[in-house]
């Protein structure tokens, strides 16, 4: 595959909680949501983000083999949403295939379409992120519509590919318990879904979207207890879901 | 009959038509050249039982060990509040010179005290006179006039003996800051006694073993080497006996070797402590002995005498005692090390070179001590780590780590090649072969400081008086390298020199006024001593050179037309975020440094090493130096040891790692330490996670030649220590599923809103 180049924002070499293992997360930028508890709201625009070789980016991904290997880690690509920029998410993947390391994608699935049967041959784990249950909440916390992320977690299961669910839990925003019920269901029914974390929001990116300009408008939004966060857990546990 | 013994682990008691010689204290081991010769390395490696199982067998403490730690938690509480407990400001000690204390006679599994009483400093003037009086009089006591009397008029002390030979030119960089922390004032610690040999031989044999030394002395000319060498070995000879002395009155007759587990503990406690009432040296570490005392417990096991929660209880008591060690320290010291620490460094587990590993259930029960009486500095619990070791083992110790951050880890498959498979670590990173090799310490000199002599012509950015040789100046308005180059290099010729000169009269010096006598009676008659330099400012000068290499450095000067800051256009790869190019930098500083090192000449021909250590003095380092082309501003703390400066690494901590293991070994000896920190969250999502993702982040460090690392998983009471003190933990880091952001730079609402969050449902 030729070399292309994508947006980047940033690169973790010590990522532990994207995926199993040790893995090294690129943090592409671009996102076609505006998720309203965005942590990250500097990866929404494409163009913010630096033009990197996905070469080069596959060079230093091959630095890391030793840890990967000893600790069944790989690379995760998140974002920003991976899927917008297709072509260079597969030449990063088509890049870590070649040396033989698991890859993971973090994806809201709102762009599952754009994955064809190329590039979902390369991907072993999708982070599938689904932010709301109920259509209406969908919208208001995201600005797009629920049903094309749910037609993809439909495909994924039809194709069984490995999918770790992931929810965030706002209070006040997404902790109905409709929204969070409909999910852990429909999560259920799937059968290829080997695990499910739950994510209390917090408010780390708060001061990211002062620096940019940008109206947050969680201000006030508290992170939700322990408690909370446990009750949620349950309700997935309650549908014969591996929780984390 | 019909069973079938391991060959290997027949001994010669336990066959009934074998003539059994065997002493008491030896029923039950493999005979072999350790019967010959003192040879602590042979007895391990014959009889002792290497454990490739979990920790499960661990037990907790006993009632006895709770009440004693509980006492010992009040006397440090009263401690924290005024300092010092107590301290003997007359009676200068020695091995003999207080008679025996204790805390709870009747609990205390392995006795003993540096003075008469728990936690009360002891008087030792022998390093430097002015230092021991300071450090009374910073915690309010008062040395006896008649002592001091002594030390003034009729006994001339090691600090008095550095002063007398040092040159004008040393002390200026002495002062100046240019080379610093030397141990000119004070004992310079850094040798391990092998303190084994107490509990497998008795003194007696040990004794006779020095005067076979001296007597194969007698045929030689007496050069000045030898007569020293046999001056020593009476020192020596003389030590041994007074230690015998000390265990009479603790009721031990330790002329004979130790007879069972608690005896062995106890022999070999009273070892260490003749070492240190001998010495208050800047790190008194204790070597490698848990696998050694492991022998003794699993005899005494076998043989039914003791059961689990007893071999924890001799372990955890031994360990306490460890705790207690204190030294007195004056604020100046405190600011360069601070903490109390003595650096009582124990090395656990590694592997052996037959291939078998050196964990016993003895390297679980030593990491256990953090567990029954809680986490704590001292002793320093240090991994030898080998990507060969059994799993359990490691997940032990990776849990530990998380839940304590009291252990660090050393490269064990590294550092075999070099010291073999019985050397203990002095201090932090020094690696040395236990009883056979030594160190003469050599604190370090600060290469960022020199980056900004070359540029102002040997003159002090600081004061403005020349200290350095008076070279050429950099005369232009913007840095170019291809010009400050040779600069530089002509002035690290001329630290080195200094560096060496000034190490070199303080050796000198100290063997003659304050000589070791104990811990070296505890060592082969010819062993290796290496010089152990050392450099500051490592990340500083690659990220300086980075950016006058790639960025546009201009030199701001003041009206004296001194270099005193530097504004930096455009942007510059900085060392820790696995760039070769700025890497690379990294690695030819320390390659060409430790050359310009061993082209110098060495007291007693030590063998130079140098390490990449500076433990808490990275930020004394810092107040002395001035601003530096890498945008640091005066007076702000370098990075500790090897690390990647503030807030530089932003690729995470495996990139970090990656940089770091780049730093040649071969040319830093003595060490290169690492400090990486995160928060538990960022390391998995629960404990299993966490565990493995730490065992694999360690197997990957060392799997690339990384050689050691701190690892510090924090706690909520240590992120708000890090709210007060950021400058602490440049590293620590906070993972929120999908992105990372550096702790300290959280404004203080958010750091309070981590706290929170992180330990919601604890405490």
């Amino acid at each position: 595959m030729e070399d292309i180049e994508g947006y980047v924002h940033s690169v973790e070499t010590g990522g532990s909680v994207d995926g199993p293992g040790l893995r090294y997360i690129v943090f592409v930028s671009g996102c076609p949501l505006r998720c309203l508890y965005c942590h990250n709201p500097d990866t929404m625009k494409m163009k913010r983000g630096e033009k990197t070789s996905a070469y080069k980016l596959l060079k230093d991904v091959a630095s890391y083999r030793t840890y990967f290997q000893t600790g069944g880690g790989g690379l995760t690509v998140s974002g920003g949403e991976p899927l917008a920029q297709p072509q260079f998410l597969k030449t990063l993947l088509w890049g870590a295939k070649q040396m033989g390391v698991h890859t993971a994608v973090d994806t809201s699935g709102y762009l599952g379409k754009k994955v064809d049967e190329e590039l979902m041959d390369l991907i072993d784990l999708f982070l599938l992120d689904i932010k709301s249950w109920v259509p209406a909440t969908y919208k208001h916390v995201t600005g797009v519509e629920v049903e094309p992320t749910l037609e993809f977690a439909k495909r994924l299961a039809a194709e069984k590919k490995e999918v770790w669910v992931r929810f965030v839990l706002v209070p006040g925003l997404t902790d109905a318990q409709e929204n969070i019920e409909g999910i852990a269901k429909f999560v259920s029914e799937l059968g290829n879904v080997t695990r499910v974390d739950v994510l209390p929001f917090h408010k780390m990116g708060e001061n990211k979207w002062d620096e940019l300009g940008m109206k947050y408008q969680l201000n006030d939004t508290e992170a939700p207890s322990h408690e909370q966060t446990e009750a949620a857990r349950d309700t997935f546990r309650k549908y014969g879901l591996n929780v984390h | 009959m019909g069973v079938h013994q391991d060959i290997n682990k027949v001994t010669d008691s336990s066959l009934p038509f074998l003539d059994d010689d065997t002493p008491a204290a030896y029923k039950g081991f493999v005979k072999g050249d350790w019967n010959k010769e003192v040879d602590v390395r042979n007895f391990i490696q014959l009889n002792y039982t290497p454990y490739e199982g979990g920790k499960d067998f661990l037990a907790g403490p006993t009632k006895a060990t709770t009440k004693l730690w509980d006492q010992v938690l009040e006397l440090m509480k009263e401690e924290n509040k005024k300092g010092v407990l107590d301290a003997d400001t007359e009676v200068v000690s020695s091995i003999t010179s207080h008679g025996p204390g204790y805390l709870n006679k009747d609990l205390e599994k392995v006795v003993g005290f540096q003075t008469d009483a728990p936690l009360k400093r002891s008087l030792q003037p022998y390093g430097g006179l002015k230092m021991a009086i300071a450090a009374l009089e910073s915690n309010g006591y008062e040395i006896s006039k008649e002592t001091a009397e002594i030390f003034k008029k009729h006994r001339k002390t090691h600090n008095d003996g550095v002063f007398d030979v040092y040159t004008p030119e040393i002390r200026a960089a002495r002062s100046a800051g240019i080379v610093t922390g030397l141990p000119d004032a004070y004992g310079r610690g850094r040798i391990i006694g092998d303190y084994r040999r107490v509990a497998l031989y008795g003194i007696t044999r040990l004794l006779e073993d020095k005067k076979a030394q001296k007597a194969s002395l007698d045929g030689n000319v007496l050069t000045e080497d030898v007569m020293r060498l046999r001056e020593e070995l009476s020192e020596q000879t003389r030590a041994l006996q007074e230690l015998l002395e000390m265990g009479k009155a603790y009721g031990f007759d330790i002329s004979r070797p130790a007879e069972n587990a608690q005896e062995a503990f106890q022999w070999l406690y009273l070892g260490y402590l003749a070492a240190i009432k001998e010495q208050n040296g800047a790190a008194m570490s204790l070597g490698r002995t848990s696998t050694f005392l492991d022998i003794y417990i699993q005899r005494d096991l076998d043989a039914g005498l003791i059961n689990e929660e007893q071999a924890q209880e001799l372990m955890d008591h031994f360990v306490m005692k460890l705790r207690m060690v204190r030294f007195m320290r004056t604020p100046e010291y405190n600011e360069l090390f601070s903490g109390d620490p003595v650096w009582v460094t124990e090395a656990i587990g590694g592997m052996g070179i037959d291939g078998r590993t050196l964990v016993t259930k003895s390297s679980f029960r030593v990491l256990q001590t953090l567990v029954n009486l809680g986490p704590a500095p001292e002793p320093n619990l240090t991994v030898l780590w080998s990507e060969f070791m059994p799993k359990g083992f490691k997940d032990f110790c990776s849990e530990i780590s998380i839940e304590t951050s009291s252990v660090q880890y050393e490269n064990d498959d590294l550092m075999r090649r070099y010291w073999g498979d019985d050397y203990g670590i002095a201090c932090c990173v020094s690696a040395m072969a236990i009883g056979k090799q030594m160190q003469f310490f050599g604190a370090r000199a600060n290469l960022a400081k020199a980056l900004l002599y070359a540029i102002n012509g040997g003159v002090d950015e600081k004061t403005g008086k020349q200290i350095g040789p008076r070279l050429r100046a950099y005369t232009g308005d913007v840095l170019v390298w291809d010009e400050l180059e040779p600069l530089y290099d002509q002035m690290m010729d001329w630290i080195a020199k200094v560096y060496v000169d000034a190490l070199n009269c303080i050796h000198y010096s100290h063997d003659k006024y304050n000589y070791e006598r104990i811990e070296m009676a505890l060592h082969d008659r010819d062993i290796l001593r290496t010089m152990a330099c050392g450099i500051a400012g490592l990340s500083v000068v690659a990220d300086s050179i980075s950016a006058i290499k790639n960025a546009k450095v201009k030199v701001i000067r003041n009206e004296a037309g001194l270099a005193v800051d530097y504004e930096i256009e455009g942007d510059f790869p900085t060392f820790g975020n696995n760039d070769d190019s700025v890497d690379s930098i990294a690695e030819n500083l320390v390659k060409k440094f430790m050359g310009k090192i061993r082209n110098q000449t060495f007291y007693r021909d030590a063998m130079p090493t140098q390490s990449i250590l500076t433990i808490t003095s990275n930020v004394v380092y810092g107040k002395k130096t001035g601003s530096t082309p890498d945008g640091r501003k005066a007076g702000e703390p370098f990075a500790p040891g090897a690390n990647p400066m503030h807030g530089r690494d932003k690729k995470g901590a495996v990139a970090s790692m990656k940089s770091l293991c780049k730093l040649p070994y071969e040319d830093s000896q003595d060490g290169i330490s690492y400090t990486f920190s995160i928060v538990p969250n960022a390391l998995g999502n629960d404990e299993a996670e966490r565990i493995e993702n730490m065992s694999n982040l360690l197997d990957g460090y060392m799997h690339d030649m990384g050689h050691h690392i701190n690892v510090n998983v924090f706690n909520r009471e240590t992120l708000e220590d890090a709210m007060e003190h950021p400058e602490l933990y440049p590293q620590l880091t906070v993972r929120v599923s999908g992105y990372a952001v550096n702790f300290i730079k959280l404004t203080r609402e958010q750091q309070l809103d981590v706290i929170n969050r992180t330990f919601h449902g604890q405490r």
